[in-house]
C-alpha cells in the first residue's frame, strides 16, 4: 500500500465520517434556526437511534423476518420505524424540555438540553439489558452482497460494498432533506420561522407545527445516523452520543449555524481535518482532536458566522 | 398511696426486663467496623466494578458469618466512575469518615494513581485490587498503598515472552490510549520488544472518547505489521478490532488485561476469534479455593463474575485479617496490611517494600468461539487452530474457525 493509496484511503475514511457528522450537524442547525437554541441532547438522540435500531433488529429476528424474500422489506422497516420512533421522541423531548425554556436566557436552554442528554444516556445504560457494555450491531447489509466478493480494490485501497451503500444512504438522505426544506411548503415554513419567527406567524405560518416538524426531521435524521453508525462500526455503546454532540455542534458552527449547506460542509471539514491531522502530523492520532477543535476556535475568532453563515450569532 | 393494678405492674416489669436484655445483648454485640470499596459502579466499566464490589461484599459476609470474627464488618461502597476527579472525591469521602478503617480501591489506573496522595495524606490504608499501572506502588514510598494484583511490568514481560519468544512474531504496531494506563502499557511493552530486537513499525496514541480509528488503521495497513498491540480498555479495543477487520488488516490483534472482559467477545462475536490478551492471576477453576468462591458468588449474586473479582475478594480478606490481628485502628492497620504475607484464592500474597504483591501470576488467554480460553488449554496452543497472525506470517489466508 503506497502513499497514494494511503491518502485515498484516508480521504475515503474522512468522507465516511463526514457524512455522519454532517447528518448530526444538520439537526443542530435546524433546531438553532427555528428556536434559536443549541440542543445538546441531539447527540444522545443519535445514540438512541442506534439502540432503537438494535431493538428492532432483535424483535424482527425473533419474528423470523431477518431472512428470505422478506429481508429487503425488513431492512426498510428497521430504517423507517427507527426514524419514526426517534422523530416522535424528538417532538416529545422538544415539548417537555426544549420549548418551555426556549424563551429563557440561552444558558437555561443549554442546561436543560444538557440535562436531557445525560438523562437519555443514563436511561439507556440503566434500562437497556446490560446497557453499560459495548453492543454488537449486526452487519445488516452483508446479506445483500452475499455471493459477491463483498469488496473490491482500487490501487491497493479496499472498498467494501456495504460501506459504499452506507455512504450512499447518507448522501441520499442529505439531498432529500435539503430538497424538502427548499422545495416544499413545510420547508418554506421552516425557513420562514428561521428567518423571522414573528413575521412568519403574521403571514399565517403555524409556528408550533413548524417547530414540531423540525424536531421530527432533525431527530429522525439523528436516529438514521445512529443506525448508519452501527452498520459502519458494528458496535454501539450508550455513551457514543456525547462526543457526537460536541462534534456535530462544532461542524454546524464551522459551516455557519443556521445554514443547512453550511452544516454539511462543516461536517466534512471537521472529519477531513481529523483524518489528515491523524495521518500526517507526527503522533497525530493523539492530537487530531486538538487540531480539529483548534480549527473551530480559529473560526470562532476570525469568522464566527462560519463558512456559509450570514449573520453574527450570539456565541454559547 | 394508691397501688398500681397488678397487670400494669407485670407489664412494666416485663418492659424493664426487655430493655435490660436489649442493653445486655448490645454490650455483647461485636463492634462494627466499616471498610470501604471504591471502584467504577456506574459508567462504562460498571460491569467490572459491580462484580468486584460483590466479590468484596462476599468476603465481608463470609467473615461476618464465620463466627471467628472479633468484629462485625460493614461495606461502604463508593463509585469512582473510572474518572480521576470522581475517584479523588470518593477517596476523600472514605478518608473523612472516621469509622472507615481501610479501603480496597480502584480498577482504573488513572484513578488509582491520582488517589495515592489522598490516602497517604489521611493515613488510610488502600489495597488496590485492579489497577495495573506500576507507578501506583513503585512510584512512591507510601505505606498506605498496597496492591494484590500484578502490574503492567509483569504483564508485558509475559506478553512479549509469548508472542516474540514462543510464537516468533517480529513486526509490531502499537496502539495505546493516551491515559496513564495506556502510556504505561506502551512503555513496558516497548521496552520488552526492544530488549528482544523486535521491530516496532509505528506507535499511535488514541483518546478514550475516539470512535473512529480508520485513519491510523489505514496507515498501519500500509506498514503491514504481523501484530497490532493494543494497550487500552474494552470499549476502545472493540472498535479498533472491528475497524481493523473492515479495512482488511490481517495482523494478529494482541491486547492486555484491559480487554479481558466478556463483552469484548459478545460485542465482536466472530471478529474476536484469535485475539490474545493477558490477565493477572489464573482461571478461577485453577485457583486454590476458586471453584468454592465462584459457587458462593453465584449463589449470592446475579451479576456475572468478572476478571478482577478474585482480587477484590482477596483484598477484602487481606484487610479483614489485619483488622482481626491489630484491631480497627487506622495507623496500626497501615503497618499490618503493609506487612501482609498470606495465602488467599489468588495464591501467595506478599507485599514488597513498595507494597506490591511480588508473587503475581499472569495467564495468557485467547478468544476461541466467543470465550476467553487460557492459552495452554486452547486449540490454538495445541495446533488444531491457527492464529490469524501466524497465517499471515506463513502467507496463507486465514479461515476464521469461529463457531458460536
Amino acid at each position: 500500500m503506497g502513499t497514494e493509496a494511503v491518502i485515498i484511503q484516508i480521504l475515503l475514511n474522512g468522507f465516511m465520517l463526514g457524512v455522519q457528522y454532517a447528518l448530526i450537524a444538520v439537526g443542530f442547525t435546524l433546531f438553532f434556526g427555528v428556536l434559536d437554541i443549541i440542543n445538546f441532547s441531539h447527540g444522545d438522540v443519535f445514540m438512541l437511534g442506534a439502540f432503537v435500531g438494535l431493538t428492532l433488529i432483535n424483535l424482527f429476528t425473533k419474528l423470523g423476518w431477518m431472512g428470505g424474500g422478506i429481508y429487503p422489506l425488513t431492512l426498510f422497516m428497521i430504517f423507517f420505524f427507527c426514524m419514526l420512533i426517534t422523530g416522535f421522541l424528538g417532538i416529545l423531548f422538544e415539548r417537555f424540555a426544549v420549548k418551555p425554556v426556549s424563551e429563557s436566557p440561552p444558558l437555561m436552554s443549554l442546561l436543560a438540553t444538557l440535562g436531557l442528554a445525560i438523562a437519555i444516556r443514563e436511561a439507556v445504560r440503566l434500562f437497556y439489558p446490560m446497557g453499560s457494555e459495548s453492543k454488537r450491531f449486526p452487519e445488516l447489509l452483508a446479506p445483500i452482497f452475499a455471493g459477491t466478493s463483498k469488496a473490491f480494490e482500487i490501487k491497493g485501497v479496499l472498498l467494501r460494498y456495504d460501506t459504499l451503500l452506507i455512504f450512499g444512504i447518507g448522501v441520499a438522505v442529505i439531498i432529500v432533506v435539503s430538497l424538502y426544506i427548499n422545495k416544499t411548503m413545510i420547508g418554506l415554513g421552516i425557513r420562514a420561522v428561521a428567518q423571522d419567527s414573528e413575521a412568519a406567524m403574521m403571514m399565517g405560518v403555524n409556528r408550533d407545527m413548524v417547530v414540531d416538524v423540525t424536531f421530527f426531521i432533525g431527530s429522525a435524521l439523528a436516529g438514521l445516523t445512529g443506525i448508519l453508525n452501527g452498520l459502519f462500526y458494528n458496535t454501539v455503546i450508550f455513551d457514543m452520543g456525547a462526543m457526537a454532540a460536541v462534534i456535530g455542534f462544532s461542524a454546524a458552527v464551522i459551516g455557519g449555524l443556521g445554514n443547512i449547506y453550511g452544516a454539511i460542509i462543516g461536517g466534512f471539514v471537521f472529519a477531513l481535518t481529523q483524518a489528515f491531522s491523524a495521518a500526517f502530523i507526527p503522533r497525530g492520532s493523539e492530537y487530531m482532536d486538538v487540531v480539529a477543535f483548534g480549527v473551530l476556535i480559529i473560526f470562532l475568532v476570525f469568522k464566527p458566522s462560519g463558512i456559509l453563515g450570514e449573520k453574527m450569532h450570539e456565541r454559547v | 398511696m394508691p397501688r398500681l393494678p397488678r397487670t400494669i405492674t407485670a407489664a412494666l416489669t416485663a418492659l424493664v426486663l426487655i430493655a435490660a436484655m436489649g442493653l445486655f445483648s448490645a454490650a455483647l454485640a461485636k463492634e462494627t467496623v466499616k471498610v470501604s470499596f471504591i471502584g467504577p459502579l456506574t459508567g462504562k466499566h460498571a460491569k467490572m466494578g459491580l462484580s468486584c464490589k460483590n466479590a468484596f461484599q462476599l468476603a465481608v459476609d463470609q467473615w461476618n458469618a464465620s463466627g471467628k470474627n472479633k468484629y462485625e464488618y460493614e461495606v461502604v461502597a463508593l463509585d469512582d466512575e473510572c474518572v480521576p476527579a470522581k475517584g479523588v472525591q470518593a477517596a476523600t469521602k472514605a478518608c473523612s469518615d472516621p469509622d472507615i478503617v481501610a479501603s480496597a480501591s480502584h480498577y482504573c489506573s488513572m484513578v488509582a494513581i491520582t488517589t495515592t496522595e489522598v490516602f497517604h495524606r489521611f493515613g488510610l490504608s488502600s489495597t488496590v485490587w485492579g489497577a495495573v499501572l506500576p507507578a501506583i506502588t513503585y512510584g512512591n514510598e507510601y505505606k498506605e498503598i498496597c496492591r494484590v494484583n500484578g502490574t503492567q511490568v509483569e504483564q508485558n514481560k509475559f506478553n512479549a515472552e509469548l508472542v516474540v519468544d514462543k510464537l516468533g512474531f517480529n513486526k509490531f504496531c502499537i496502539i495505546h490510549d493516551t491515559t496513564d494506563y495506556g502510556r504505561g502499557h506502551l512503555e513496558y511493552f516497548e521496552a520488552e520488544l526492544k530488549a528482544r530486537n523486535a521491530e516496532i513499525l509505528g506507535v499511535y496514541g488514541v483518546s478514550m472518547e475516539q470512535k473512529d480509528f480508520s485513519t491510523i488503521l489505514s496507515k498501519i495497513k500500509s506498514l503491514n505489521p504481523e501484530v497490532v498491540y493494543f494497550g487500552g480498555l474494552t470499549p476502545t479495543g472493540v472498535l479498533i478490532k472491528s475497524q481493523m477487520d473492515k479495512l482488511g488488516i490481517p495482523a494478529q490483534f494482541l491486547g492486555t488485561s484491559g480487554i479481558k472482559a466478556d463483552d469484548f467477545n459478545s460485542a465482536l462475536a466472530r471478529h474476536a476469534e484469535g485475539v490474545i490478551c493477558m490477565l493477572d492471576g489464573a482461571p478461577i477453576e485453577n485457583l486454590e479455593g476458586g471453584p468454592e468462591f465462584a459457587a458462593a458468588y453465584a449463589k449470592a449474586f446475579d451479576t456475572p463474575l468478572e476478571a478482577y473479582a478474585p482480587f477484590a475478594y482477596s483484598a477484602g480478606n487481606v484487610i479483614m485479617k489485619a483488622v482481626e490481628k491489630v484491631g480497627p485502628d487506622r495507623a496500626k492497620l497501615v503497618d499490618a496490611i503493609d506487612k501482609t504475607d498470606t495465602y488467599d484464592i489468588i495464591g501467595h500474597i506478599h507485599f514488597n517494600e513498595y507494597g506490591q504483591n511480588d508473587t503475581p501470576l499472569v495467564t495468557a488467554y485467547v478468544s476461541q468461539d466467543g470465550k476467553w480460553v487460557p492459552w495452554e488449554d486452547s486449540e490454538y496452543a495445541s495446533g488444531k487452530r491457527m492464529l490469524p497472525g501466524l497465517a499471515l506470517k506463513k502467507g496463507v489466508e486465514w479461515q476464521n474457525p469461529y463457531t458460536p
